[in-house]
């Protein structure tokens, strides 16, 4: 019986595995050096902030993997002999394998600070990143105050995770407002009075020169390009992720910033697959990136590898572009795409509209010229992916978009409403006359 | 704000310790009057019991009354053994000793608790109101800014099972233990809100009175705490002020108003108590009543009946099962509001929706099975239906299922199995709504194609136990007989991932097996199932 062998039991991993084992009757072997069993590393925040407790990160119960016959090895590959199809593991042992999936996730990015090694200084990403935050910062008479260096997503968690345990928290981002790589200017200022709102002191347009440690070289303090220097105990590193693939450098796997694989999720070597973090296309996939360290790609390219490797052989189709995000107590979804300015394409032009009360705001993108609907952003207001989705395939323009906006509104039963101010702000800006249709069931559930 | 909150504690602890020590306190003392008028109203026709028990009681003055109800319950023993001896069948004693107790209680306290009613009301429910308001209401500021605050949910020791949780749960299970099988404990209660009573019914207070103006002003106050905690939530407030609203004006008011208007049917009757969780509404006793009480006993009696076999499971179709279990229900009412700080605790293992299925159905199965035995015997004026005594079939289920299922269990164990034991394991209504739910119903939680991140939040704090995130991750609709629509899934979750709605039927259960949310022409495949 032909042996699939996955590194790594992140969501890609172990959606492989488990649409293998739907599909195959293959034996199936996940080798992690994490954790016992897959937990979901976005979950990974709420232990911390006491919402769930670290067993309600799992969403299989440990049962799950005997009876799926999915055996599960404790180890850390440290090599893979693809001449041999055999892998060495950290503590001796070897493994063969007939095929194999490399599904090793990201690493945090450490930019070679000085001090970036010390103790009190770590980044958040696995299991055991949680728990050195629980010993490094359980209460805020141990930690006095932490530095969170790097703006992103995973930055603004830190802050939001030290914050649910009253720990003052300095956020040092290095661009002159949050996020503004991604979003555009109005979204981007939105979330940096929020921010403020949450007593997190942001610092824009600044970055880390070095961390300082105590006697004990313990971090004590970090010095910023303003000529700061904070007092902390804890600083998080959360400038971003990138492939967990060093282990690889001489397995004659090619590797760019991360593995290097086809359409069909294959590497330069038969019969050896990379999904998730760490698969790194030749070219990005429409207007995606080459490596995308995002959830639902990563699930997404197990279901594509899984039937691959059980003989349907599928090309890797992300298809439209949608994310969604939280930032403290802001949800934001975003559909298409929807580039900063800085990012932006030369066609591009956006709609923006903010409610003058409520931290609600959206932000449409189209064609300059055609008018075509290319994305939307946003802030306070769910949205129905499948509408969205839909309207991309169907390239309709943004006038469709905001006549039927009210199809798309995927808010709570009895919220207020906000398609009728968004319309009319669009009317007056663009000298249209669109009235916003009622929902509609029909339009909803038909697949025109 | 901390300071406040913590003298709100001290307040509430004070009047809730006055509250647990009144059953142990109070002397009483039962003049011959009193025993005589008693002795009538109770129907008691045992010359030997009567003798035994005057001798014993009148005019004599008790502290405490520990001893009160194996006095009753020794007199009643003598007489009855004399009397079956001399098969005289109709003088036995039927009155339960604790029935008994408690009357007598009511009847003869005297000292500081009866005479000064309103002044150990506030000591009491009064001190256990302001001071639970002292402590919830400066939430508005320490929770921060409005959004989800679940923070330090599983650190404290009241809503992580530790030993708060443990006190909780001993207190409430006694509290339904008194109220259910010792009430004569509960007489020192019935004096505080006799006056509340009195101004509303006329009669004075028996411990159901207390108990349901206890659940009325726990309800109402931990509303108050909904509403700040879901403040950003609109479903949630109008849910919230619904349930309040239905337990208020028709579990309690409606009913006390019926008694002091004294129509032709003048037992109060909860309106919104649907069959089968309104399990006694078949008894012959209870249908012998409706009869017998006029135009309004038979408007009573077809309401009923229309209720269970139209109302329910229409709105079910139209609404789902949330429409009672969350939005009118006296039990959910309680669950919601009091039981929102234990939601997360409820299993979400695969072996515990196995056994809510086989619970849950055997209630509903006994109750029908139960039914039919009473109408049966009720038709054919018979107490024996093949052989068993209908009155024990009755008896067992009032026992088992009423009183220490729903009541004992459903309530008390609150802070360690979660808010929705009853509902989830027990209730024979629920298992009824849930087939409609599951089989015929617009109702569904949808998932939002493919932006589930798997985090758990949603099952954590699904109060019936529902692993949500197992359908949501694979980006299936929730159609699940045991939900209530509680919404709270919709509200936990990060991402946006889940709306209760009630749309066609056609595509609400979505079996989605591959790439979800991935390569358009299979989304739309797996849209058309």
């Amino acid at each position: 019986m032909e042996n699939i062998v996955i590194i790594g039991n992140g969501i890609a991993g172990v959606t492989a595995a488990r649409h293998i084992r739907k599909n195959s009757d293959k034996k199936i072997t996940i080798v992690s050096s994490e954790t016992d069993y897959f937990f979901s590393r976005t979950a990974l925040m709420y232990v911390y902030m006491g919402h769930m407790k670290f067993e309600h990160t799992q969403p299989y119960e440990n049962w799950f993997w005997k009876k799926n016959r999915i055996d599960l090895v404790k180890g850390f590959v440290n090599t893979v002999d693809h001449e041999n199809k055999k892998l060495t593991l950290a503590d001796g042992g070897h493994i063969k394998y007939d095929k194999l999936i490399i599904a090793t996730g990201s690493k945090p990015n450490k930019f070679g600070w000085p001090g970036q090694d010390l103790p009190g200084v770590q980044g958040l990403y696995s299991k055991q990143d949680l728990d050195q935050l629980e010993a490094n910062a359980p209460d805020n008479k141990t930690c006095k105050h932490a530095v969170i260096v790097g703006g992103g997503l995973i930055g603004i968690e830190m802050a939001e995770m030290l914050r649910s345990r009253k720990i003052p928290v300095t956020f040092l981002v290095r661009e002159t407002s949050f996020w503004n790589g991604v979003l555009p200017k109005g979204e981007s200022a939105m979330i940096n009075e929020h921010i403020l709102e949450h007593h997190i002191d942001l610092r824009l347009e600044t970055n880390l020169v070095e961390i300082i440690a105590d006697e004990n070289g313990r971090a004590k303090a970090v010095t910023t390009d303003k000529g700061d220097t904070i007092a902390c105990s804890v600083v998080g590193l959360t400038a971003g992720v990138s492939p967990n693939v060093a282990f690889l450098k001489d397995s004659g796997i090619e590797l760019g910033r991360g593995v290097k694989v086809n359409r069909f999720l294959e590497t330069n070597i038969p019969d050896i697959y990379a999904i998730g973090d760490c698969a790194e296309q030749h070219e990005g996939i429409g207007q995606r990136r080459p490596i995308e360290a995002v959830w639902y790609t990563g699930r997404m390219m197990g279901e594509t590898v899984a039937q691959t490797i059980c003989g349907n052989k599928i090309e890797y189709k992300p298809g439209h572009w949608f994310n969604s995000a939280k930032f403290l107590d802001l949800e934001y979804q975003t559909y298409g795409w929807v580039f900063s300015e800085r990012g932006m394409k030369e066609n591009e032009q956006h709609f923006h509209w903010r409610d003058d009360k409520e931290k609600i705001c959206v932000t449409v993108a189209f064609d300059k010229k055609t008018k075509e609907f290319l994305g939307i952003n946003t802030f306070g207001i769910r949205m129905r992916h499948q509408i969205f989705d839909r309207w991309l395939t169907e390239k309709r323009d943004v006038n469709h978009v905001m006549e039927y906006l009210k199809d798309a509104n995927f808010d709570p039963e009895f919220y207020s409403k906000y398609e009728s101010k968004i319309v009319s702000k669009f009317n007056a800006e663009f000298g249209t006359n669109i009235l916003p249709k009622k929902k509609s069931w029909k339009r909803i559930f038909s697949n025109a | 704000m901390k300071a406040i909150q913590n003298i709100g504690i001290v307040i509430f602890l004070i009047g809730l310790s006055i509250f647990g020590a009144l059953p142990f306190l109070g002397n009483f003392k039962l003049d011959q009057n009193a025993f005589d008028e008693m002795i009538t109203n109770q129907g008691i026709k045992s010359e030997i019991f009567i003798e035994d028990l005057k001798n014993k009681l009148v005019d004599k003055e008790f502290s405490g009354f520990q001893s009160l109800a194996p006095m009753v319950a020794e007199s009643i023993e003598k007489a009855n053994n004399f009397h079956t001896k001399n098969k005289e069948w109709g003088k036995k004693v039927y009155v339960g000793s604790d029935d008994l107790a408690t009357s007598i209680r009511k009847k003869s306290g005297y000292g500081f608790i009866p005479e000064n009613k309103g002044l150990m009301w506030l000591l009491t429910f009064g001190l256990g109101i302001i001071g639970a308001l002292m402590f919830i209401i400066p939430q508005v500021v320490t929770l921060g800014k409005k959004g989800i605050k679940n923070d330090g949910i599983y650190h404290q020791s009241s809503t992580n099972q530790g030993w708060i949780a443990w006190l909780v749960f001993i207190f409430l299970v006694s509290f339904y233990l008194v109220l259910y099988f010792k009430s004569e404990y509960a007489v020192n209660w019935t004096y505080l809100v006799d006056p509340i009573s009195e101004s509303l019914s006329g009669n004075l207070a028996g411990h159901w009175f207390v108990y349901g103006f206890m659940y009325c002003v726990v309800m109402t106050v931990m509303a108050v705490r909904m509403y700040i905690k879901y403040r950003h939530n609109m479903y949630q407030m109008v849910r919230t002020t619904s349930v309040l609203f239905f337990q208020i004006v028709f579990a309690f008011l409606i009913p006390e108003i019926m008694v002091r208007l004294q129509l032709s049917y003048s037992k109060g009757y909860d309106f919104k108590n649907a069959f089968p969780l309104d399990y006694d509404f078949f008894f012959n006793w209870n249908l012998k009543e409706l009869i017998a009480g006029g135009g309004l006993g038979l408007f009573i009696l077809v309401w009923g009946i229309v209720l269970t076999v139209v109302i329910v499971p229409v709105m079910v179709y139209f609404f789902g099962k949330r429409w009672y279990c969350s939005w009118v229900c006296g039990c959910g009412g309680l669950a919601e509001t009091l039981g929102d700080p234990y939601r997360q605790h409820s299993n979400k293992s695969l072996f515990s929706w196995k056994v809510e299925r086989w619970l849950i159905h055997g209630v509903l199965l006994f109750a029908v099975v139960m039914t039919g035995f009473t109408l049966y015997g009720f038709f054919a004026e018979t107490s024996t239906v093949l052989g068993i005594k209908v009155q024990s079939i009755m008896n067992t289920y009032s026992f088992l299922i009423g009183a220490i299922f729903a009541g004992v269990i459903g309530t008390g164990f609150y802070p360690i199995f979660g808010n929705r034991v009853w509902c989830r394991f027990g209730c024979p209504l629920a298992a009824y709504l849930g087939f409609v739910q599951r089989f015929k119903s617009r109702f569904r939680i949808t998932t939002n194609g493919g932006q589930c991140i798997s985090c758990g939040n949603c099952s954590t704090y699904c109060e019936q136990g529902i692993d949500v995130r197992a359908y949501a991750q694979k980006g299936e609709n929730i159609v699940r007989s045991s939900c209530v629509g509680c919404g709270v899934c919709s509200a936990v979750c990060p991402r946006g991932v889940l709306k209760l709605e009630n749309g066609p039927e056609a595509g609400r259960i979505n079996p989605t097996q591959v790439l979800l949310g991935n390569d358009v022409d299979l989304m739309e495949l797996v849209n058309n199932k």
